[in-house]
């Protein structure tokens, strides 16, 4: 459904996207995900026919971005990063609006926003600018599908928005994907990538990675444990000294390390904690997840 | 089409629901016009003088009763001698002191001939001029009347007329140059902010991933404008014409074109200037720098063209203004048709043309 091939892109001497290839399938609900700054928005905005690619094309639903632009955007949804509805209309003015622009009317696609749209229809007289963050979200995705899109694409939809709210806007997303609609969605938070049929990791105009949430971590070769005590400060920098770690990040109330073989064990690494004055010192071997994923390829990536 | 009308409609929600935006277009205009019409007037009115009279006889008490009966002049002071009259200047109340010689009734009635010396303040140089230009008419008139029986030597005594403007009004100048500036004012400014607003507020990326194609987007966002700017010109020549007395002696219908015509031209500006603006600060200030002054100083509306410096003149040529004020005045004051006005109507015409050509090359239909 949307496939990008080699895509370049730079904003004078910075360039943002390093040649990036992905294939999102139709039906797909897929991930974008990478920490800001990585490329997602120049990617996104160039799939939307925004911008125009440096090097490489793209084509959403067998359309080129440059070349059919005009017809893709009949057919594509799109909801940008910051809140962009007319704060100084009402949610109803503003849904008649884009429905107006698409040719089409609230009544004729109702079907498609009704589930969302409901949930701020009591609220239809209010001017936009004065919703939650939350609504001002929904208020958006109702006014990107109003036009029946076969392909959705959302920038950075949950940034900023409580984790309530998240929540139910990845349930949205979830039921949009089922009445068939493609959706590509980009986000800074590492745990929606579970969320995602696939995901593309993206970071510093690369993409790293590209799979199922689960495969993705599954690939994960090195061993990872959690570790934690009662200065861990100096235990980030007693792990970092220890010969056999390869990396230590705060994770929560946790550490996480790597180490670079297996040849030491847990009990061993205890001690080494012990003999440098560490009290209450736990440490379990776990399951790596996104962000431990992540961190690794961003490590390999670097060098 | 439905596009277009979903898109107007919007437009006006936010015109009408942001009390700048009214402010700017219905409260500056009237206000503007107001300031215009009373404050910034060339006219005489009432100015202060006094008078130093040596000689008190009948014909310069009849004189000075002439002056001040006028309604140009009020009597601020009778001096005694010439020593007051450099205090009194300095002091800043009056502008002209008349001075009758000794005996001047008496002399004039022998010789033919007295002298009266006229003052003016001239650190208001204009003024001083008009000042003393009245006063010297006022004492013509009066001697002309008084001694018409007389035998004075043959002259020849011009008659002016004012053409146009008999009463020399400044409100005949200054109506059509304030609806020139307005006018400029809203369709440019305001236009080049509110589209330079849906870029810096991100709407335009929607309405760009939208299919409207840009001259929906133009139309649409220019169409209120045009609509609100033909109802500013309305409220200005009406208030000319209920306030000041300015008459539209020519065909209403040919004024109203070239109004519209110099509307599409402003609206025209404005969005050339949001093309080439990427904040609404900007906008702005590009409106106001390129716009209102040189509209306000170089387009005939104050000062008048055949004064300037020859580089002015010139560059005067290039003011859309000059051409609309230049229009108006000769359909309103002169009441002339559409075969005089021709090549102002042309001239503005092709403007509007050069910058929408312009606009459309430049507008982009992506967000670089």
């Amino acid at each position: 459904m949307i496939s990008a091939e080699n895509i370049e892109k730079s904003y004078g001497e910075v360039k943002a996207l390093r040649g990036v290839s992905l294939e999102v399938k139709e039906g797909e609900l897929f991930g974008l995900i990478g920490p800001d700054g990585a490329g997602k928005t120049s990617l996104i905005r160039i799939l939307v026919t925004l911008l125009k690619p440096d090097k490489g094309s793209a084509t959403v639903n067998q359309l080129d971005v440059v070349d059919d632009f005009r017809k893709l955007r009949k057919q594509i949804g799109y909801m940008p990063g910051r809140f962009s509805l007319y704060p100084d209309l009402s949610v109803e003015e503003n849904m008649t609006f884009f429905a107006t622009v698409f040719g089409t009317t609230i009544e004729e696609n109702y079907h498609l926003v009704k589930d969302i749209y409901q949930q701020i229809e009591p609220f239809k007289e209010r001017l936009a600018g004065r919703l939650s963050g939350g609504m001002k979200q929904k208020l958006a995705l109702s006014c990107a599908l109003i036009h029946a899109p076969k392909v959705l694409v959302l920038d950075e939809p949950t940034t900023g928005v409580d984790a309530v709210s998240r929540k139910e806007f990845w349930e949205m997303l979830k039921r949009l994907q089922k009445m068939g609609i493609t959706i590509l969605v980009s986000t800074p938070y590492m745990d929606e990538a579970n969320l995602c049929d696939r995901v593309a990791l993206i970071q510093d105009g690369n993409i790293l990675t590209i799979n199922t949430p689960e495969r993705v971590t599954q690939n994960h070769e090195s061993i990872l444990w959690a570790v934690r005590s009662d200065n861990m400060y100096l235990c980030i920098r007693d792990l970092r000294k220890h010969p056999g770690v390869k990396t230590v990040f705060g994770f929560g109330e946790f550490l996480h390390i790597t180490l670079r073989d297996n040849t030491i064990s847990p009990t061993a690494l205890e001690k080494y904690l012990k003999e440098r004055c560490h009290t209450n010192i736990a440490i379990n071997p776990i399951e790596p997840g996104i962000e431990d994923v992540f961190m690794d390829l961003m490590q390999k990536h670097d060098n | 089409m439905k596009q277009l009308r979903g898109f107007i409609r919007k437009e006006f929600h936010h015109i009408f629901r942001d009390s700048r935006t009214m402010l700017i277009l219905f409260g500056i205009p009237i206000i503007q016009l107001l300031l215009f019409g009373y404050v910034i007037t060339t006219e005489i009115k009432d100015a202060r003088i006094a008078i130093l009279d040596k000689s008190h006889d009948e014909v310069t008490r009849e004189i000075t009763h002439k002056l001040l009966s006028s309604g140009y002049f009020r009597l601020d002071a009778m001096l005694d001698n010439e020593g007051q009259i450099d205090n009194i200047f300095r002091q800043g109340n009056i502008k002209e002191v008349v001075v009758f010689e000794q005996n001047f009734g008496k002399k004039l009635e022998r010789d033919g001939k007295a002298d009266v010396q006229v003052i003016t303040d001239a650190s208001d140089p204009n003024t001083a001029q008009l000042l003393s230009n009245y006063t010297n008419a006022i004492v013509q008139d009066y001697l002309q009347k008084k001694f018409v029986n007389y035998k004075i030597p043959l002259e020849i005594k011009p008659q002016v007329r004012m053409l146009f403007n008999e009463s020399l009004m400044g409100a005949f100048t200054y109506v059509p140059g304030t609806m020139a500036l307005i006018l400029i004012l809203i369709s440019a400014m305001m236009t080049s902010i509110t589209i330079v607003r849906e870029k810096e507020m991100g709407t335009m990326e929607i309405l760009l991933v939208s299919p409207l194609k840009s001259h929906h987007i133009i139309i649409g966002k220019v169409a209120p404008y045009l609509i609100l700017s033909i109802l500013n010109a309305l409220i200005i020549i009406g208030m000319g014409y209920l306030i000041f007395g300015v008459p539209v002696r020519g065909s209403f219908i040919l004024l109203m074109f070239v109004v519209i015509v110099y509307i599409l031209l402003a609206l025209s500006l404005g969005i050339l200037i949001s093309t080439i603006s990427d904040s609404q600060v900007k906008a702005m200030f590009v409106s106001v720098m390129i716009l209102m002054l040189p509209t306000i100083l170089l387009s005939g509306f104050i000062y008048p063209i055949d004064n300037m410096p020859v580089a002015l003149q010139v560059f005067s040529n290039i003011m859309p203004a000059r051409w609309f004020i230049e229009a108006v005045k000769a359909v309103m004051l002169k009441g002339v048709g559409t075969g005089y006005i021709w090549k102002q109507i042309l001239i503005m015409t092709g403007m509007t043309i050069l910058f929408l050509g312009i606009s459309v090359k430049k507008f982009k239909l992506r967000l670089e």
